[in-house]
């Protein structure tokens, strides 16, 4: 079997790629392997990092991409305007250059995202303070309200009505807050 | 230096300090990532950018954080030489990455060293707190006062949908890291680990050998830590880590009431044959020493022998690094003269455990 790649070395490795239901069969020799990214990962190999493996889904993606869309191929080589980082060259590092290049490159993230966080893509966890801003004063709505719904079931009503007041005041200050962010 | 007082300098509190679960659990950890809004990242900014961060934190550092806390203090990692960059590396209050980026880095130390803060490793900030035993949710407080006492004066990147925002899209979310290091010899002699490892995976959770990624558990030593730090609240992330952690010692415990049982001469004979090549030993390599020193501890946890201090597998695990020898003995050493060093040290360091108990 000649490498279907080159058409001279014999071709050594075979791959089967499903992409949305459509199977496509490839035989390659490991040069043009290696050249188009196909980087076969050795069982048990040495000196193996969550970078190389981080890499290694990134290039997945990015074949993907090429092979679903090639209307409009040129998302690799969209520059982040803060840092000026590629997403070729994130792909090749496995890091963001700056917090930009989260914006810039939103919408490849995503399925990098799910597949490094079990399926997750949004945060649920810690607000900083100051940044949060609105953000933090929401979320404390939020959580707060869930603690006079608990009140109101365990009909603890003066409690309750602590929570409550607390909630308005919180409101209040998110209003105001809101307010001077728009203007 | 008498080995006294060098032990004393060499250990950090969590080494020595008795903390819940210490038979099993001999530290936990937690990591913060952090980066600072509108600044390029390390892995892409200029030495420049680099020195306005050390600056912003040193002006931060002037006040103290909390009375309990103290003060933090700053070391230039390319001011220091390359011995002491080592040690700090082999005490785990820096990371090897940190020292690579020397001219760029920087580090925070709380004097108890329980807390180091890195500067401009990947990312701006890594706020690290590590404590004795299991005792994650305590670390975890630790490491959110300072987070919240550095975030007072200096805005993070952070995103509404994304969390905290890291260089590596793998902490992006909480940016934490929450990891505990268990020492497993009863799972290990009797062949449960290779069951363990792929369940705990399962449940997000990644088993590392002592010195992180890629390393081999020397001396039954295993890392434990999440690896997910997206759509998961730091809590929870913590909280599902303790109980998993709680599941292990469980049956490291029944491992070893099972070897005592069915084993219990064979047990003590490979425990004294171990303590009996530490204490007396003229050469020693640092797997033999990882292994032996595995059975001390071993020995000690299940009262076979007594004079000796719990917390001896920590120190020895740490006094018998390359870098800790060769402070030791005041330069550097060849491969063979660290494993004459290192057997003579070891010897030193039981004989006076032995002389100061007696």
């Amino acid at each position: 079997m000649i490498c279907q790649e080159c058409h001279q070395r014999p071709a050594t490795l075979h791959f089967t790629k499903i992409i949305n239901g459509k199977k496509t069969e490839i035989m390659i020799c490991e040069k043009c392997a290696q050249e188009k990214g196909e980087k076969v990962v050795e069982a048990g190999g040495h000196g193996f990092s969550i970078n190389n493996l981080l890499a290694g889904l990134l290039n997945m993606e990015s074949n993907i991409q090429q092979t679903k869309a090639n209307a409009f191929p040129k998302t690799e080589e969209r520059r982040c305007p803060h840092c000026h980082r590629s997403y070729k060259e994130f792909v090749r590092i496995g890091k963001f250059g700056c917090a930009e290049c989260y914006r810039t490159f939103n919408e490849q993230i995503n399925p990098i995202l799910k597949r490094v966080h079990s399926g997750n893509t949004a945060h649920i966890g810690k607000i900083p303070k100051r940044v949060g801003g609105t953000i933090y004063l929401r979320k404390q709505i939020l959580d707060l309200k869930d603690v006079l719904k608990d009140h109101i079931d365990q009909e603890e009503f003066e409690k309750a009505a602590e929570v409550r007041d607390k909630i308005r005041s919180l409101e209040k200050r998110y209003d105001a807050q809101e307010g001077s962010e728009e203007a | 230096m008498s080995l006294e007082k060098f032990v004393e300098n060499a250990l950090s509190s969590w080494m020595s300090a008795e903390g819940p679960e210490i038979d099993i659990v001999l530290s936990s950890r937690i990591r913060l990532a952090r980066n600072f809004k509108d600044f390029t990242f390390p892995t892409s900014f200029s030495e420049e950018e680099a020195k306005n961060i050390i600056d912003l934190v040193k002006k931060r550092i002037e006040q103290e954080v909390t009375p309990e806390i103290g003060k933090l203090e700053l070391l230039e990692i390319d001011q220091l030489q390359q011995l002491e960059k080592r040690v700090l590396v082999e005490k785990h209050l820096i990371s090897p990455n940190l020292v690579e980026v020397s001219a760029k880095s920087a580090c925070l130390l709380s004097e108890n060293e329980e807390i180091s803060i890195m500067i401009n490793e990947e990312d701006h900030l890594r706020i690290q707190c590590l404590m004795s035993g299991l005792q994650l949710k305590e670390t975890l407080k630790i490491a959110n006062l300072l987070d919240d006492w550095i975030e007072e004066s200096i805005d993070y990147a952070y995103d509404e949908e994304r969390g905290y925002l890291t260089s590596c899209p793998t902490n992006v979310g909480t940016g934490l890291r929450a990891s505990v290091m268990m020492h497993l010899p009863g799972l290990v002699l009797t062949q449960q680990m290779n069951h363990i490892i792929p369940a705990i995976n399962q449940l997000g959770l990644v088993v590392r050998g002592i010195y992180g990624e890629g390393s081999q558990a020397l001396g039954n030593i295993f890392q434990i830590s999440n690896q997910i730090t997206l759509g998961k609240s730091e809590r929870d992330i913590v909280e599902d880590l303790t109980s998993v952690v709680q599941q292990i010692i469980a049956q490291e415990r029944s491992a070893r009431d099972a070897l005592v049982r069915t084993s219990h001469i064979q047990l003590e004979d490979r425990v004294f044959r171990s303590y009996g090549i530490l204490s007396n030993a003229r050469i020693i390599e640092t797997k033999e020493a990882a292994t032996c020193i595995s059975d001390v501890r071993l020995g000690i946890d299940l009262g076979y022998i007594k004079n000796i201090s719990k917390s001896i597998l920590n120190e020895l695990m740490i006094l018998t690094q390359p870098g800790f020898l060769q402070k030791y003995a005041g330069g550097p050493l060849k491969s063979h003269e660290r494993d004459i060093r290192r057997a003579a040290l070891i010897r030193e360091r039981l004989n006076f455990t032995e002389s100061s108990s007696s």
